[in-house]
């Protein structure tokens, strides 16, 4: 008896398997085995045979079985070079906290050459997920299950359809549950009984899920009857018709994000140009120094990396802003009312900039690391799920702009800037010391650079030749947007972005951006001050 | 009046004047000319090999030189202008006599400079893989040839992953054109059906990436393994890395194998989203032996950073200056006519623990290895060819080219040498 | 010819710089050709075409300065005008390399061949012939110009929005011409020529002709400059520059004035790009580049605003200290650059000539 037992539980195959995992106890007296054996094959260096191990691991319904492999899969198993110990080792400053994975007992820290990894490869990454999600179908957590049971879509049988059948009837998570309807049907399309397919079908009607789809083109190839056939072709329509619409409101978002990224890159500018007049070649680079801010305060707090991202925002803000008022100060308050000559000199000034970064941090890319509460998407259905990363930067793309508004029109500094921009005499007459208004207009333009930077560096290249990349799209955007106005930048940047994006699919990404730009010669020879035009006297 | 006209001409002729300053050459020296970007777009890659080839020529120095004389470096910037690139290389064969130059990095910049090699007859090394396509009397290709890196990594995902659909990703220029017409003829060769390849392309430094990795996404949603193949440029890839990460596509889902991003695009970019994805090459500076041990201490200790990567058209520069110096001095002199005849067929140690020989057709042999991207920036060597493959001038799978062969042995002496036609075609 | 006399009279540095160009036209291919090359007066061909590359420069920086000069009118888009000159050049030359490319296929250039094009594109029909390619290098550059400029002069798009939708216009180029499918090689751009009306491009006495070309387009570009600025339409120009609507009451066509002057600017700035294209060996789309045009602006600037010669010497000046400081400090040349721009603008802002100027006033 014991003999045929162990037999069973080495040859399982992964229908038996997924028994085991959900009627535990039938196998007992084999478990011990099925596990050691299994992890004595992770030593080998066979994919094969490590995949082999891991099938056994999760066959022996041993109760470390789930914390191995997701271990295994983390890349945190090893075994030790004296020895040839199964540990975990968690990566800490100062080595690898390693723990004995059979009995759980702490080893203390050890370097990396004490221990040898057990490396994996993508097809044996698949597999553990595979074998995870089968064992997740009973866990407490019904994210975990909700998961596990997705994960089996693709290649769920009749006969697993049983234990599915059987899990339903005890699951309370709402979402779960659907999803297990939905495996269900999806077995039920692919019987051969012809009820089963319809019964099937009608449950699967308007489910997004990708597997779905997949299940019923091939279906709707494939059947012989008429009525079935009818059916499933109207089922695919109106799911068809529901992602069309889901890919709109996509495209909208990715519009949103796309025109979020460069209000950012162009309001520093819209204060610099718009409000004082100064083409500031060198705001591209004010935007680099942010996102290089972010590199450093990343390397002097290495453990908080979030933190380190949120406290690079306001220093960013003053590393760029004292740059600026530098810039001011030095070169460009002596070339007011010249704004060409202000081109230039900038010009030389990015130039600068970009090679002392060259010289301080290398022409090498940085890398910024984007902190988990910022990774990864929230799913709203199986077939739109918006990244944490732009919805992140689209508020506070947002936010800078309440900001920077409030700051313009309820503070003292903000309606000076405006006196000044509008009537620089008659400001001075009445007693605003202009030249230090200039110099904090200009440095306040430089400090949104900066924050801008901190944005950035989340989503693209921290190098010398970020700023470059920006400073075009940034001009477009005020000038489109209507110099001077901040609500013109706003509005321009979100339209532009949103336009783009609807452009792309079916032109593609450069002619995208060519039929932009060729848009924005045009509606400049239509309303020659842009969006919003700047009315009464400083429009002269 | 006239003392401006006389100020004005002697400003001129100041000009003129320290244009044609020949520096007076030691007899004792051998001048090496380096011709990287060391600013604008280019400079994030090409510094790195400026350096390379420093510390290898001051190695060489240390071994006593070569033919008993010193090798000076002559570095100079061509700032990632294309023209410039071509100035330059004029500058350094006409005034500096340099014997030979290692540089160029983007296709463009070798095309560039082609014409004023072949013009004055001095040799190119040229280390970093490109479209094929090409074969000169004057330039040497240490870089891998598509057959060398796209083809073998297509039979990894097809054979090992099983990957049925591909979508070829990649910037808009010559490189992933030509790279990608010749994965999709040898695809199609394959069996795989028209629909089940998708192609894009993107402009230089997109950043923008949310509706193509969607498009991927979906593309891979369709029930078939589905794997990516990227010839997308350096700068565009970490936004693009990024997205992937964020939309949670993963690379035992769907991997993503890359011909464009090494070590040092990977020091630029948090690897953690990234582990699983893969990277085909002819050297990782994970491979384990000594020559590369030894390579990679010399290279932390001559940079003064231990933190600095060693990456693969560093190791095709280490071969082709190894490669230089074996050929003069089995020649004897630097003399590039010299050096063209002896260099065929001379063999140096690679870094991935064997040797790499110069072909008639001025490509090399090479391994070709695919690697898996991991947490800490390196990549694992995940499948390896048996033996060495030999870099291809011209592909077999192109319709205007599989007729060609290059062999600039004597008497054959031809670039492009049509097998059908028994025509040489490309000379003046 | 007494016209000319008279209006160079006043043009005295104009006139030194005319005289100077007609000498080195001969001057400099003899000392290149006829000198042998131990001679201390021989001039290498790497100088000579350095120098060609930088009379095409300077005959752009020249149409620059005429417009931004005199018209008040700052392109940033003019290196646009520059590469479609040089790409008309550049397809006359790709044809004539005919069955000598590499795939030796008659008609076809390489590029084309190698990504499975089965014809020729109906835009490169005509190339073959110089006279058209001669043709195309100013007309497609003016008719840009013409369209673009009568858009903008007529809604009266002035001042900086004028100069960003010149950026536009020159960066949507760029990302066109990046294209492959646009049939103009993509980012490789156009190269590999072989020659030009028979004569070899790699032979020094065509170098040679092509550099004394460059003098005499420079001399005849500057000429026809200065006698539009000393013309009624020039003084016409300045007024408009000085104060637009004033010109407007008065009753002159103030669009029309530009339109043409901006065209005329556009066509000489296409024949600098066809002369540059056949002494550099290449073109490409970077050519198209916005920081190009700002590079050409700077150039002018550099070397004084409104004065057409200053616009010469900022060329050569600037071009030379690139030159000169990419090779003797590699890794920080930039600095130097930058700072030669903002010390330019701080303390020269009539430029390098305007020192001398000054300086002349004095003694």
């Amino acid at each position: 008896m014991k003999k045929t037992e162990r037999r069973t539980c080495r040859l399982l195959p992964p229908l038996v398997l997924l028994l085991l995992v959900l009627f535990p106890g039938n196998c007992h007296a084999a478990l011990d085995d099925g596990f050691a054996e299994g992890i004595a094959l992770l030593a080998s260096k066979s994919f094969a045979q490590k995949t082999e191990g891991a099938e056994k691991i999760a066959g022996s319904g041993d109760k470390r079985t789930d914390k191995v492999l997701r271990a295994f899969l983390d890349g945190q198993l090893y075994f030790t070079k004296e020895g040839q110990v199964l540990v975990y080792g968690v990566p800490g400053s100062d080595g690898l906290q390693v723990t004995d994975a059979l009995i759980e007992t702490p080893l203390g820290i050890m370097s990396a050459d004490q221990l040898n990894k057990i490396t994996i490869n993508n097809q044996l990454r698949g597999q553990l997920k595979t074998l995870l999600a089968r064992l997740s179908l009973r866990s407490a957590d019904p994210a975990v299950r909700l998961a596990g049971v997705r994960e089996m879509f693709a290649d769920i049988t009749p006969e697993t359809a049983k234990v599915f059948d059987d899990l339903r009837q005890t699951e309370k998570d709402d979402r779960v549950r659907e999803a297990l309807l939905t495996a269900l049907a999806l077995a039920g399309v692919r019987s051969a009984d012809l009820a089963e397919r319809k019964k099937g079908l009608v449950t699967l009607a308007e489910s997004l899920d990708p597997e779905v789809r997949n299940e019923l083109t091939r279906l709707i190839g494939e059947e012989k009857d008429k009525t079935l056939l009818q059916e499933a072709k109207r089922s695919l329509g109106k799911i068809e018709a529901k992602l069309s619409w889901y890919a709109k409101l996509e495209t909208v978002f990715f519009g949103l994000s796309l025109g979020s990224v460069l209000v950012l890159a162009a309001i520093g500018l819209a204060i610099t140009f718009g409000v004082i007049g100064v083409i500031n070649m060198a705001h591209g680079e004010l935007i680099m120094i942010g996102a290089y801010t972010t590199y450093v305060m990343q390397l002097l707090l290495p453990d908080a990396l979030g933190v380190a991202l949120a406290l690079s925002v306001p220093v960013a803000f003053v590393v760029a802003a004292l740059v600026g008022i530098a810039i001011e100060r030095s070169v460009i308050r002596f070339l007011y009312g010249r704004p060409l000559e202000t081109l230039l000199a900038t010009f030389g000034l990015s130039l600068i900039l970009q090679q002392a970064v060259r010289s301080i941090f290398s022409p090498l890319n940085r890398s910024v690391a984007t902190p988990a509460w910022m990774s990864g998407s929230i799913a709203i259905n199986p077939v739109l799920s918006l990244t944490i990363n732009r919805v992140t930067i689209f508020v506070f793309a947002m936010l800078v702009f309440a900001g920077l508004f409030l700051l313009l029109k309820k503070s003292s500094l903000g309606l000076q800037v405006r006196a000044v921009s509008q009537n620089r005499a008659m400001a001075r007459a009445m007693g605003v010391r202009a030249s230090r208004v200039d110099a904090l207009t200009f440095g306040l333009g430089s400090g949104i650079a900066g924050i801008a930077g901190v944005a950035l560096s989340q989503l693209t290249n921290v190098g010398p030749n970020l700023g470059q990349s920006y400073i075009v799209d940034s001009f477009m955007v005020v000038v489109f947007g209507g110099v001077g106005n901040l609500w013109g930048t706003l509005v321009g940047g979100l339209v532009l972005g949103v336009a783009n994006k609807f452009l792309e699919p079916w032109s593609g990404a450069v002619l995208a951006k060519i039929v932009i730009l060729v848009f924005i010669i045009l509606f400049i020879q239509k309303r020659p001050q842009g969006l919003f035009p700047q009315r009464g006297r400083a429009a002269e | 009046m006239k003392m401006k006209l006389l100020k004005m001409t002697l400003a001129l002729a100041l000009l003129v004047g320290t244009f044609n300053t020949q520096a007076a050459l030691a007899e004792e020296t051998i001048k090496v000319g380096i011709l990287h970007s060391l600013s604008g777009t280019m400079a994030i890659s090409e510094t790195t090999l400026k350096d390379t080839m420093l510390m290898l020529i001051e190695e060489q120095n240390k071994k006593g030189g070569l033919l008993g004389k010193k090798l000076v470096p002559v570095v100079v910037d061509p700032a990632s202008n294309w023209p410039l690139f071509a100035e330059k290389a004029r500058e350094l064969i006409q005034k500096e006599k340099v014997a030979a130059t290692f540089g160029c990095w983007t296709s463009v910049s070798r095309k560039s400079v082609l014409p004023v090699f072949e013009e004055l007859n001095s040799l190119l090394f040229y280390p970093v893989q490109y479209e094929g396509e090409e074969s000169s009397l004057n330039v040497f290709y240490t870089g891998a040839a598509p057959n060398q890196q796209a083809i073998p990594a297509v039979d990894y995902l097809m054979n090992e992953i099983g990957a049925k659909r591909w979508v070829l990703a990649g910037t808009d220029y010559v490189y992933p054109r030509t790279t990608n017409k010749i994965l999709e003829a040898y695809l199609k060769s394959k069996g795989v059906a028209a629909e089940d390849i998708m192609i894009n392309y993107t402009p230089f430094g997109h950043s923008d990436w949310q509706s193509i990795v969607a498009d991927i996404k979906k593309f891979g949603s369709a029930g078939k393994k589905t794997a990516v193949v990227s010839t997308i440029n350096g700068d565009a890839n970490v936004p693009f890395y990024k997205e992937l990460g964020n939309q949670g596509i993963k690379a035992d889902a769907i991997p993503v194998v890359a011909f464009s991003v090494g070590e040092e695009e990977l020091s630029g970019i948090d690897t953690k989203p990234l582990v699983g994805h893969l990277a085909a090459w002819n050297y990782f500076m994970s491979v384990n032996n000594p020559a590369n041990a030894a390579f990679i201490k010399t290279w932390k200790a001559f940079i003064k950073n231990d933190k600095r990567v060693t990456n693969d058209p560093m190791e095709a520069h280490y071969i082709g200056f190894n490669m230089w110096v074996k050929a003069v001095e089995k020649a004897g002199t630097t003399d590039p006519k010299a050096v063209q005849d002896a260099i065929i067929g001379v063999a140096v140690p690679n870094l991935s623990g064997g040797y790499s020989a110069m072909m008639p057709n001025h490509h090399i042999t090479k391994p070709v290895l695919i690697g898996e991207i991991q947490a800490n920036g390196q990549f694992e060597t995940v499948w390896q060819t048996s033996g060495l493959v030999a870099g291809d001038a011209w592909s077999d799978y192109l319709e205007g080219s599989k007729d060609l062969i290059s062999d600039w042995r004597k008497p054959l002496s031809c670039g492009a040498y049509n097998v059908v036609t028994h025509k040489c075609s490309g000379t003046k | 010819m007494t016209h000319i006399a008279r209006i160079l009279k006043d043009d005295r540095p104009g006139a030194a710089l005319l005289i100077m160009l007609l000498a080195a036209s001969a001057v400099v291919p003899f000392c290149n050709l006829a000198l042998a090359e131990g001679n201390p007066l021989h001039l290498p061909t790497y100088s000579m075409t350095l120098w060609g590359k930088y009379l095409c420069y300077a005959l752009l920086a020249v149409s620059v300065d005429l417009i931004w000069g005199y018209l008040g009118i700052l392109s940033l888009g003019h290196g646009a005008f520059f590469a479609l000159g040089g790409y008309a050049m550049g397809m006359y030359l790709m044809r004539q390399i005919g069955g000598r490319g590499v795939y030796g296929n008659p008609v076809l250039p390489d590029f084309m061949v190698f990504l499975n094009w089965k014809e020729l594109p109906w835009f490169w029909h005509g190339f073959q012939w110089f006279w058209f390619a001669a043709l195309m290098v100013v007309a497609v550059p003016s008719a840009l110009a013409f369209v673009f400029g009568r858009f903008a002069f007529r809604s009266r798009v002035t001042g900086v929005y004028l100069s960003i939708i010149t950026q536009a216009l020159t960066y949507a180029l760029l990302l066109a011409f990046f294209r492959n499918e646009m049939g103009f090689g993509g980012n490789n751009g156009l190269t590999d020529f072989k020659d030009i009306l028979g004569f070899s491009l790699q032979e020094d006495a065509t170098r040679a002709g092509l550099f004394a070309l460059s003098a005499l387009a420079l001399a005849a570009g500057y000429l026809a400059c200065r006698l539009i600025t000393a013309s009624r339409l020039g003084m016409a120009c300045t007024a408009i520059r000085d104060q637009e609507s004033r010109l407007r009451f008065v009753g002159y066509r103030v669009e029309n004035i530009k339109l043409w002057v901006f065209t005329f600017s556009a066509a000489l700035a296409g024949i600098a790009g066809a002369l540059y294209v056949p002494q550099v060996g290449i073109i490409n789309p970077t050519e198209f580049s916005p920081l190009n045009s700002i590079e050409i602006v700077i150039m002018v600037a550099v070397g004084g605003r409104a004065s057409l010669y200053g616009a010469v010497a900022g060329a050569i000046l600037v071009n030379a200290a690139k030159s000169w400081l990419t090779v003797a400090f590699p890794d920080a040349w930039l600095f130097g650059l930058g700072a030669l721009f903002v010390f330019v603008t701080l303390f020269l802002p009539y430029g390098v000539v305007g020192l001398i100027r000054k300086k002349g006033k004095r003694s």
